[in-house]
């Protein structure tokens, strides 16, 4: 019977537990230097994970956002707090714009016969394997010098856009295809036009869909740095972008730094264990029809 | 109605301009720029046409050049060793895994982490791992009584392994996520005859499970192999291509050459080298996949015709 739990050997809990400790142990650790005090993490005799727990290095790192004046914090460098700020912006907008029109994208694929849709498909198939790496020299120069969008936020997100819209188009087809065309001609018969099926029957039915599209795109322009290091200015830097340039001093402050990265790598461990489901579905459909 | 008929014919293409539109000005067109830009002498301060065309001399100084070719290497080293690891890691544990165990939701959630967290940040947690001194791993060795722990970023051997056990941390649970899903949907009825034929277990699995799961495994193994020749950031935090260039890949040296060496022509040649590499692997995917389904047809045919 599929749905029957079987009795195993204990050793495969064993396995179990050991591959868990081992995925998420250096996060863990991660976390746990966050919460420690410098003098700490340079003391051999003070263990990984047990050790008088301090806030501290979230406050230095936050200084900028929080609505009291840390007093260990003599000078407060509002660096990371806007690097928040601009991470939020892009990684949201660029998510939303994404979604909408790759989803109508993907629905005039699915659903419309007409000359072509085989050569977009493979088209589609063909962009996602573009390097970010790839497209650093000529986006640099194309956005600098001919769209005039370097240092803007409208430049990293129309990057963002097109470097998610082949997955986002991919994984939305092949949930389109499943609503069921009933559904769309009595709509149409009721006198609704295209765009009104679209919006009003498709977009609801394909909400799975598009919440595991959504969180792979957030996911990517999050977690960017490479285009944006090459792109943005000062004042519009992301997250990535700051913790690299933090860290190619020679001396590194870990307790911050972890607690930076931990900032970072927070809204993906939320997605991932919220919606664990939707992403394997991405990953699987994603693999095994591409 | 030929209004109406007009509309209908142009819907589609309403639906699809804006993608198309952000695809050509974002993605295509700057693509082809950089094709253009690989037989120019242009440095970031420069607009494109006050650079000086020089033909192939971008390439001809690739083929050249020993850190070029050094990187290669390394790139396929990377790419190879890593995929493999994985894929037998991967594969191993779905494998062993591949029953209904109370947990087994919780282990898959947890898989997934690494690979959701910004490969930034995965690079910055290996990177304390690895630290000589207040790193988890030299003080675990310290605490066994050596007195000397693993130079793991500062030796050029040890850095690549550093690097690789990165890749494979964060990496093989896709492996593994992939291969349990397409464990799982086998065809139930082919193993309950090898049951009942009293074949052993080993003998499932290399007769009848892995021939099965062979078209996925290898469209996973493809996938893989192209995001291996992606990996960037991980590596940037970690060594950023050094001791010496024993772990820069090219991903990373077109990153360096554009950024610190400003020299924008050749980067660009080199992404064409890079992007000639990832599209041969792409092509051979695409007609792995076309050759699985045309063989399939033809045995669907074949049984359609012995039965009638």
């Amino acid at each position: 019977m599929a749905t029957q739990i079987e009795k195993q050997n204990p050793a495969f809990y064993a396995l179990l537990a050991a591959l868990v400790v081992m995925s998420v142990g250096p996060i863990l650790l991660m976390l746990a230097t966050s919460f420690k005090m410098n003098v700490d993490i340079y003391d051999e005799s003070v263990s990984a994970f047990f050790f008088t727990p301090t806030i501290r290095n979230y406050e230095t790192v936050l200084c900028d956002v929080l609505w009291y004046d840390p007093d260990h914090v003599q000078y407060c460098d509002p660096t990371f707090g806007r690097a928040l700020r601009n991470s939020l912006i892009v990684a949201t907008i660029s998510t939303g714009i994404t979604l909408l029109i790759g989803g109508m994208a993907a629905y005039a694929l699915v659903r419309f016969r007409f000359m072509g849709r085989g050569a977009v498909s493979i088209t589609t198939l063909m962009m996602r394997m573009v390097p970010p790496a790839v497209l650093l020299v000529p986006v640099f120069g194309i956005w600098t010098f001919q769209y005039h969008l370097d240092q803007s936020y409208t430049g990293i997100i129309l990057v963002y856009t097109a470097m998610n819209l082949p997955f986002v188009i991919w994984i939305l087809q092949s949930f389109i295809v499943q609503v069921p065309i009933q559904l769309e001609e009595a709509a149409r018969m009721d006198g609704a036009n295209p765009l009104q099926v679209f919006y009003l029957v498709v977009l609801p039915i394909i909400k799975p869909g598009l919440a595991a599209a959504a969180i792979f795109t957030f996911r990517i322009a999050w977690n960017e740095f490479l285009l944006a290091n090459a792109l943005l200015g000062r004042s519009t830097r992301t997250v990535p972008v700051t913790i690299v340039n933090s860290i190619t001093e020679y001396d590194i402050d870990w307790g911050v730094i972890m607690a930076t990265g931990m900032l970072l790598a927070i809204p993906p461990i939320i997605f991932t264990f919220v919606a664990s489901r939707q992403i394997i579905t991405g990953m699987t459909a994603g693999a095994v029809k591409g | 109605m030929s209004a109406v008929a007009r509309a209908n014919r142009l819907t589609p293409y309403l639906f699809l301009a804006p993608a198309a539109v952000v695809l050509i000005f974002a993605l295509l067109y700057p693509i082809g720029y950089m094709i253009y830009a690989s037989f120019l002498d242009w440095s970031p301060s420069q607009r494109i046409g006050q650079a000086e065309f020089v033909g192939l001399k971008n390439y001809a100084n690739l083929l050249h050049d020993s850190a070029f070719h050094e990187s290669f290497w390394v790139t396929i080293k990377f790419a190879f060793v890593v995929v493999t690891l994985e894929m037998v890691l991967g594969v191993g544990l779905a494998l062993l895994l591949d029953r209904n165990i109370r947990g087994m939701s919780v282990l898959r959630t947890v898989f997934i982490l690494p690979m959701m967290i910004a490969p930034i940040v995965v690079g910055l947690m290996w990177r304390y791992m690895y630290h000589p001194t207040v790193g988890i791993f030299n003080r675990t060795i310290k605490s066994w009584g050596f007195d000397e722990g693993i130079p793991w970023l500062s030796d050029s051997t040890w850095s690549f392994v550093a690097v690789v056990i990165a890749d494979v941390w964060q990496w093989t649970p896709f492996i593994f996520i992939l291969a349990l899903a397409a464990m799982q949907s086998l065809p139930r009825s082919a193993l309950e005859a090898a049951e009942i034929d009293g074949a052993s277990e080993w003998q499932k699995i290399t007769l009848i499970k892995i021939p099965l799961m062979m078209p996925v495994l290898v469209v996973t193994l493809l996938l893989r192999l192209i995001d291996a020749f992606k990996v960037l950031e991980v590596i940037l935090v970690l060594t950023n291509g050094g001791p010496g260039l024993s772990t820069e890949i090219i991903a990373l040296r077109i990153f360096r050459t554009a950024q610190e060496f400003q020299e924008l022509g050749e980067a660009a040649a080199m992404s064409n080298v890079l992007l000639l590499m990832l599209m041969a692997l792409t092509i051979g995917m695409f007609m792995y996949t076309k050759i699985q389904e045309a063989r399939a047809a033809r045995m669907r045919a074949a049984a359609e015709q012995t039965e009638s």
